[in-house]
């Protein structure tokens, strides 16, 4: 029972980190129908940078400044890469997200070298919170907690509540129309982007400490963060929140228990083979949860596209 | 018929001079392993321990056989067996005679493999393959051969050491085994299984599991089964972001026994761990460090950190392969009968400047030395790594560790 209590705050954490990555992919991805495949490139430079920058300026100035070059960064991108090579359809937009996510890795291991960085949590922030029978909660998940749900909140709140998100939200569905009433939507798409990639820094200048700094850490996310943008459905805000969740709490929970296939078999009334030694499914038989926890979020994206294609929350249909 | 006269006497004269020229030059290692791609930083700092191990201990005492110096040449093999196959032919091509290689033993296995083929077929250009760090167990078992060396303990030597120093702690009775899901990691929890099993009837193995390699974002949910487990020791094969991830998260969310490991130092891993690893990080290796166990071994710390800065002589079996080459090499007073120089490392007793002797067991080729256990710390380090205040400190010798570890090789000399 405890060990429930435990595993919802471990999932929390996961899915709300995996949300901050996925909220700016989302809009993204509604707004400009490129599928970004560097959004997680700017995730590990939010890391590295918020690492240099705490060597200098300590850890909460990296969290300040880091983002804001990440995001300028990716409003950069936008303005004088992905605009220009818009116009030649989205094939090429989707090369040369790819090609950058090649080229941001490469930079990464150029200037910091290839081994892991010593970025960790700041000295105010490292101690337990509270234990749960003998499970400590480190200070610091709490305080992503806090970060994440703050800045989901901010994000309703602006695109719900004020008149840029109200233009964002209707160039999201008609860009044309607003850009016929007036309103800058090359600007607009701009913003987005670079938003967006901020948002992917703050997630990287805050899980570098956790979940490690090095090169692979964008590989490690990558592909992970399209399927909680396609399971919450596309440009959907909420649906990206819930989708994060569900994918923090299945992994967690897949992993923490030891869940075998030979009794999930016998339990809907299969019967185990007599002799497992000769017998061709045994690799199946044999499966437990923690071995396929990190592709039941695959086939949750798989069985949703097949009931349910515009995902969880997504209204677009095609 | 005049011309080709001329002709034959003019290469004839050219092949002479080639081969005088080639008589001075330098004897030649071939150093395959990853020099690019993801594990590019464990393989550059390897070769710059060999070349820095080749200049320091052999040309700068003024070379082999009276004056020839040694040259490591580096060849990247992308950690791919096949790559390295043929690096290998390349190496050979270029008429070099000695193969070194560490990083994968599925790498160690293809080139053991295609080393004996080459040397079975070819006696003129014959090779030896010096294994620094590749630890499968067949490679001195089943798939052993004349040709190939190991001058690191192999995987169930280490973890020999490993048990030994968990059953001689009476505070310890749970022991969870934790590893990547490939054949490194199910050789250790197997191995660990094994002698925890023989050495005491007390020690329960209260978890024993495999996660993916390379591919876990986040160890917490690992961490609480162990730290649910209430086990009091933990036995890790991971490496890389792997061992990192794993030992923080471990030591984050409560756990607060050893974690017994066989890769957490160097490449950057130490400085991550900084102070969390502190108390928590035990290692199984070789080559005493800190405290230095000999004024030559400080030295030859010094002299190798004034040259590569960055740098961390993390492998000191390197030095220890340098060394018993060139040994080897004088004993046969020649460096192209590799067939001599073989025979001269089978079975010899060195003097490691790390402290104690290596020896290389004649029955199967595996180095036979003093095995430690490290411990993870900032306190008494003269030679800390990666430019961190951190470093490993030995806590547990144990002198000729698994001298008598059984072997299924059956050693065929060369005809």
């Amino acid at each position: 029972m405890d060990l429930i209590l435990v595993n919802l705050i471990d999932g929390l954490v996961t899915g709300l980190l995996l949300f901050m990555l996925s909220a700016g992919l989302t809009l993204i991805f509604s707004m400009m129908g490129v599928l970004n495949f560097a959004h997680a490139s700017f995730y590990m430079l939010g890391a590295y940078f918020a690492y240099s920058i705490s060597l200098a300026l300590g850890f909460w100035m990296g969290l300040l400044i880091a983002p804001l070059i990440v995001g300028v960064a990716g409003a950069m991108v936008e303005r004088y890469g992905l605009r220009r090579v818009h116009q030649y359809g989205h094939v090429p937009e989707l090369i040369f997200t790819f090609g950058l996510a090649l080229l941001i890795e490469e930079l990464v291991q150029f200037i910091w070298g290839k081994n892991q960085m010593p970025y960790d949590v700041p000295d105010i922030l490292n101690f337990t919170a509270f234990a749960i029978s003998g499970n400590s909660i480190p200070a610091y998940k709490i305080f992503m907690i806090f970060i994440s749900v703050g800045i989901f909140i901010g994000l309703l709140y602006v695109l719900t509540k004020t008149r840029v998100g109200m233009i964002i939200q209707a160039a999201l569905s008609y860009p044309r129309t607003v850009e016929a009433l007036g309103h800058n939507v090359p600007l607009i798409f701009m913003g987005v982007f670079g938003v967006g990639t901020a948002l992917a820094g703050v997630a990287g200048v805050i899980a570098g400490p956790v979940l490690g700094t090095f090169p692979g850490m964008a590989f490690v996310l990558g592909s992970i963060v399209f399927v909680t943008i396609v399971i919450g459905g596309l440009g959907s805000l909420w649906g990206a929140l819930v989708a994060s969740l569900l994918i923090g709490w299945i992994t967690t929970f897949a992993k923490s228990y030891n869940i075998e296939m030979e009794s999930i078999l016998n339990g809907i009334g299969i019967a185990t083979p007599e002799n497992m030694d000769d017998n061709m499914f045994r690799d199946f038989w044999s499966l437990t949860s923690p071995q396929i926890a990190d592709i039941l979020p695959y086939i949750l994206m798989v069985l949703i596209l097949i009931f349910r294609p515009a995902g969880l929350f997504g209204k677009r249909t095609q | 018929m005049k011309n080709i006269t001329k002709i034959g006497a003019v290469s004839a004269l050219s092949l002479i001079i080639g081969a005088s020229a080639a008589f001075a030059e330098t004897i030649k290692v071939a150093f395959i392993d990853p020099l690019s791609g993801p594990f590019a930083s464990t393989g550059t700092n390897g070769l710059h321990q060999f070349e820095f191990a080749a200049d320091y201990m052999v040309n700068q005492n003024g070379g082999l056989l009276g004056g020839t110096q040694m040259e490591v040449v580096g060849f990247d093999n992308k950690i791919s067996p096949k790559e390295s196959l043929i690096q290998l032919q390349v190496a050979i091509d270029q008429g070099i005679r000695y193969i070194v290689q560490g990083n994968s033993s599925g790498v160690a296995n293809a080139l053991t493999e295609a080393v004996d083929k080459h040397n079975r077929r070819n006696p003129d250009s014959r090779v030896l393959f010096l294994n620094y760090a590749a630890v499968d167990p067949a490679l001195t078992n089943d798939k052993c051969n004349f040709w190939h060396f190991r001058f690191d303990a192999h995987a169930d030597m280490k973890m020999d050491a490993v048990t030994d120093s968990i059953t001689s702690d009476s505070s310890i009775d749970k022991v969870y085994v934790i590893g990547q899901d490939y054949s490194f990691g199910k050789a250790v929890s197997a191995a660990a299984n094994k002698f925890l099993g023989e050495k005491s009837d007390t020690i329960e193995i209260v978890g024993d599991e495999l996660h993916p390699i390379g591919k876990v974002k986040d160890f917490t949910p690992y961490s609480r089964k162990i730290v649910a487990s209430g086990a009091n020791a933990v036995i890790t094969g991971n490496w890389g972001a792997d061992m990192l991830g794993l030992g923080k998260s471990i030591v984050e969310n409560g756990y607060s026994g050893p974690i017994y490991t066989y890769y957490a130092a160097g490449s950057g891993i130490t400085a991550a761990f900084g102070e969390t690893g502190k108390g928590a990080i035990r290692l199984v290796g070789e080559g005493q460090v800190n405290p230095p166990p000999s004024d030559e071994a400080a030295a030859y710390y010094t002299a190798f950190k004034e040259k590569y800065p960055d740098g961390n002589v993390d492998q000191t079996r390197i030095s220890n392969t340098i060394g018993m080459l060139a040994k080897a090499i004088e004993e046969a007073g020649t460096a192209d009968d590799v067939v001599a120089v073989a025979n001269a490392l089978a079975g010899m007793e060195y003097d490691t400047i790390w402290g104690g002797k290596v020896m290389m067991r004649e029955s199967d080729h595996q180095a036979i030395q003093d095995l430690h256990i490290f411990e993870h710390t900032n306190e008494g380090i003269d030679f800390p790594y990666d430019n961190s205040e951190y470093g490993v400190r030995v806590i547990k010798t144990i002198p000729m560790a698994s001298a008598d570890i059984e072997t299924t090789c059956e050693m065929k000399a060369p005809s």
